[in-house]
């Protein structure tokens, strides 16, 4: 189980307000993440969800149950942090050991779940070893076995990959994805990366300045972000914003086109420009346009695009996939 | 050649180095060699380094006359007593500050470290005569209160700063898994700050050992420590260097070899955790 | 972290630290400030009465206060400019390569361990003793007039004796503040062409700053009442040379039992400390984040 509901919470450090009033639903089994620049409140969020943080107002139900005034060790939910938080002077087993012995469990069943937890996270070897003796991966395991072991209500993470090197960041990406497929239990997790959001979200909440900006799945956002500012969060590289006479002609005040979206060509096409910047990866080309009129665009080809520095290139958007927005910074439908 | 060299500066910049450390040592040096001495080899001239008749006589008769052992005796308890009172009291106290920080934090702490600027002069006619009411002039106990109210903000302080160095994350953590306070208290956070407690407690222990304010105002002959106990060999001057000097040697040897065997964690408490 | 259940939690967990220092500041305080405008001497009993500022005028016009205030000063200031110079230059020679640097260092730190009784009758009998001191020993071994260092120089032999015992501190602070400056700082500079003198002032001196500030608060707060070295050694003379406002305020009341004007002499003291303590705090909070 691992319902959890938000209802008009709310959260200001003295005249701060951080979580301004917020409704949410998070169904049990759900993989939901909470992304968003940093200081936009999604780790304050969590904490709220956690009970280390007190709401200002509104409330917090986890399985139906009012959790509002419950403190963190007494709400059942599991927390990787994102320096880990081991402690130091216990062995890797005490560590994954301590929330069982903090709920009285006896020694047999803590060691069978120990164990468990240690075969699954493929820490068997380093049972006996100190968190300083371990490796930045492994510390990221142990935090992880601390908090299955309890069997929890829901898991949180909050940024629990920010500390890994790029190629064990996907790794334990991957790691994270199939513990949610095998253990089918809720999990939020907060992250500032929308590749991490993207991939890993059965849900993502994009959150910016204490406010939820859109709810949905990874696909959901994608092909229909709200406003500019989901718009421009989700997706990679950035969709590019096109204002003035070019978005009048589409009745918009903003008109977005992600570079996915246009057509490349060096003879003709919708609008032409110079090619300022070309990233070429084999399997992308990256292309940054200097246009005539409408700035900077960012375009990209699949495999290998032939051009460099200041030859001349057509750029034509696919008209379906264009994104209309008015004056406010809301999508147009 | 820049080998030689500066191998030749290390053995230079050794030999200095050795005759400023033995010249600062030097007092200490001295005093425990005259205290094997007799009382004419003592202030001989010129006077003998190591070549004299070693004797323990000196000592003998420091423990005969004045009853070292009752004042070495009365020196452990008021310096572990006062210490001890004081880290219980301000283990929490520091809990508090470190990990749940108000606004009036600093304040506070501020506060306390000024306290420690209150010259204790200012209070000594009332503490006296409150003392001397409430029977507590020349008992242990009062002194153990003393020394702990005044050493307790560098205790807190020190403390402070040592909790502070470790991440609230953990503590939290701890609370994650279920932990209550006193949990969090006793299994997290004083494993993780042994270092910290133990150097703190060193540095209040020679604090309190060596204090010879109230010691020696609030004390006559019952409760003296070696602070006081050492104080009466300042009248018959001059005649007694041996036995000053055992006396001396006798007074100060804990504390040395405390401090000596010490000195890694004296180090940082020192610095009452300000320089790293 | 912070709950509400935590915070309650914390300021009962604070209460009893607060609570004790609160009490024995303001109690004792309170009572000093009450005798220091009584007339109330432990010999004549029965005679207290209220007599306005007549014990802060007699305290203030004695010529003996005005001694006492500036030996405080001199001693305050005399033995932080020994400690820190000699500490900076102890430091650095520490921290140059060396064989042994553990036993130096164990050498250099043992007049911490001393307690002030012992030093200041070990320097009072058997170094500086006219007569059979080691440094009248000295002095006649090579022919000279022996000095009579507590007689002719009394105040400079107590600063003496207290920035011996202070001395191992500052080095100690130094040294440490010194080890952890950045070695590649210094190696940039040694390529920017700055000879070690100027490394000295521009890059380590700076870098000391906040571990000097350390040294001459902690110091000030123990040398404004250095007492034990002058009891021991000089009671506070010959005539008023080495009285300080500490050991005067003793003398005033625990030697001549006069509750009132010691008491007043103790109001004056906390003033001058809190004086002083303003200009340090000001220092610290510039040069220590709390």
């Amino acid at each position: 189980m691992g319902h959890i509901s938000l209802r008009q919470i709310t959260k200001s450090f003295g005249d701060v307000d951080v979580i301004r009033p917020l409704d949410l639903e998070i169904r049990d089994g759900e993989f939901i993440v909470f992304v968003g620049p940093s200081g936009c409140g999604k780790s304050t969020l969590l904490r709220l969800i956690a009970g280390l943080e007190d709401v200002s107002s509104g409330t917090i139900e986890i399985d139906g149950r009012d959790a509002t005034e419950v403190p963190p060790a007494k709400r059942g939910l599991a927390m990787v942090f994102q320096s880990y938080a081991l402690y130091p002077h216990m062995s890797v087993r005490k560590n994954i050991a301590f929330p069982l012995k903090m709920a009285g469990l006896d020694k047999a069943e803590i060691e069978r779940r120990v164990t468990d937890a240690a075969r699954v996270l493929n820490l068997s070897d380093y049972l006996d070893r100190r968190p300083g003796q371990l490796s930045g991966g492994q510390r990221q395991r142990v935090a992880i076995g601390r908090a299955i072991v309890r069997e929890p209500a829901a898991f949180l993470f909050d940024e629990p990959l920010s500390n890994l090197d790029a190629a064990l960041r996907v790794n334990m990406r991957l790691e994270i994805s199939e513990l949610h497929n095998s253990l089918e239990t809720t999990m939020i997790y907060v992250t500032h990366d929308q590749i991490e959001a993207m991939t890993m979200a059965d849900r993502i909440v994009v959150l910016q300045a204490g406010r939820i900006e859109q709810v949905g799945t990874p696909l959901e956002l994608y092909a229909q972000p709200r406003n500019l500012f989901v718009a421009g969060f989700i997706g990679s590289p950035k969709m590019n914003f096109i204002e003035g006479a070019e978005a009048k002609k589409h009745d918009a005040h903003t008109l977005g086109i992600r570079p996915e979206h246009m057509a490349l060509s060096t003879t003709d096409g919708a609008w032409k420009g110079k090619v300022s910047v070309s990233e070429h990866l084999g399997s992308d080309t990256f292309l940054h346009v200097q246009t005539e009129g409408l700035g900077t665009l960012t375009a990209r080809a699949d495999g290998e695009f032939p051009v460099r520095h200041g030859d001349t290139v057509w750029l034509t958007p696919q008209t379906d996939k264009l994104h209309r927005f008015d004056a406010e910074g809301l999508a147009l439908r | 050649m820049a080998r030689s060299a500066s191998s030749r500066r290390k053995l230079g910049m050794t030999l200095f180095a050795w005759a400023i450390g033995i010249l600062i040592f030097f007092p200490v040096l001295w005093t425990v060699l005259t205290s094997f001495k007799t009382e004419a080899e003592a202030i001989a001239s010129p006077p003998s380094f190591l070549l004299f008749d070693w004797t323990l006589e000196n000592y003998v008769e420091v423990q005969e006359r004045s009853n070292y052992f009752r004042h070495f005796w009365n020196s452990v308890v008021i310096s572990l007593g006062s210490t001890v009172l004081g880290l219980v009291i301000a283990i929490p106290a520091a809990w508090s500050m470190a990990f749940v920080p108000a606004k009036r934090t600093k304040d506070v702490l501020m506060w306390m470290l000024s306290t420690k600027m209150l010259p204790p002069v200012g209070v000594l006619i009332p503490i006296y005569l409150i003392f001397r009411n409430l029977g507590l002039l020349d008992t242990v106990g009062g002194l153990v209160i003393v020394l702990m109210l005044i050493n307790l903000p560098i205790i807190i302080w020190m403390l402070f700063t040592y909790f502070r160095e470790i991440p609230g994350e953990i503590l939290e953590a701890a609370r994650m898994d279920g932990a209550g306070l006193k949990a969090e208290i006793i299994h997290v956070l004083t494993p993780m700050a042994v270092p910290g407690i133990a150097s703190t407690m060193l540095l209040n222990i020679i604090l309190a050992w060596n204090e010879a304010f109230w010691t020696l105002n609030l004390t006559a002959a019952k409760a003296a420590p070696l602070t006081a106990f050492i104080a009466s060999y300042s009248s018959p001057e001059g005649l007694f260097y041996a036995k000053l000097s055992a006396a001396s040697t006798m007074a100060i040897a804990p504390i040395l070899i405390l401090g000596w065997f010490s000195q890694k964690q004296l180090v940082r408490g020192l610095t009452f955790g300000a320089v790293k | 972290m912070a709950t509400a259940h935590s915070r309650s939690a914390a300021r009962l967990m604070i209460s009893p630290a607060v609570l004790l220092l609160l009490g024995w500041m303001a109690i004792p305080l309170s009572m000093t400030i009450y005798f220091s405008f009584q007339r109330y001497n432990l010999l004549m009993p029965g005679t207290n009465e209220f007599i306005g500022f007549l014990n802060y005028r007699f305290f203030l016009t004695d010529p003996a206060f005005f001694a006492a205030l500036i030996n405080t000063l001199v001693l305050v200031g005399g033995v932080l400019v020994i400690t820190i110079v000699g500490g900076v230059l102890l430091a650095l020679l520490l921290d140059q390569p060396m064989w042994g640097q553990g036993i130096v260092r164990i050498l250099v730190i043992a007049p911490f361990f001393v307690m002030p009784t012992v030093s200041a009758l070990v320097w009072k009998n058997m170094f500086m003793n006219p007569v059979n001191g080691l440094f009248a020993n000295i002095a006649k071994g090579l022919g000279l007039q022996p000095f009579d260092f507590l007689g002719q120089a009394p105040l400079a032999s107590i600063i003496l004796i207290v920035a011996w015992q202070w001395l191992p501190f500052a080095t100690l602070i130094l040294l440490t503040a010194l080890q952890s400056l950045d070695s590649e700082q210094l190696e940039a500079a040694e390529m920017d062409g700055a000879s070690p003198v100027r490394r000295f002032f521009h890059i380590m001196l700076p870098h000391l700053a906040r571990a000097i500030t350390v040294v001459v608060l902690i110091q000030t707060i123990f040398l404004l009442s250095v007492f034990a070295e002058i009891l021991v050694t000089t009671n506070g003379g010959p005539g008023y040379a080495t009285t300080n406002i500490t050991y005067l305020v003793y003398a005033q009341s625990l030697l001549q039992f006069d509750v009132g004007g010691g008491s007043a002499g103790g109001v004056v003291a906390v003033i001058l400390a809190n004086i002083v303590a303003i200009f340090l705090m000001r220092m610290i909070g510039k040069n220590l984040d709390v």
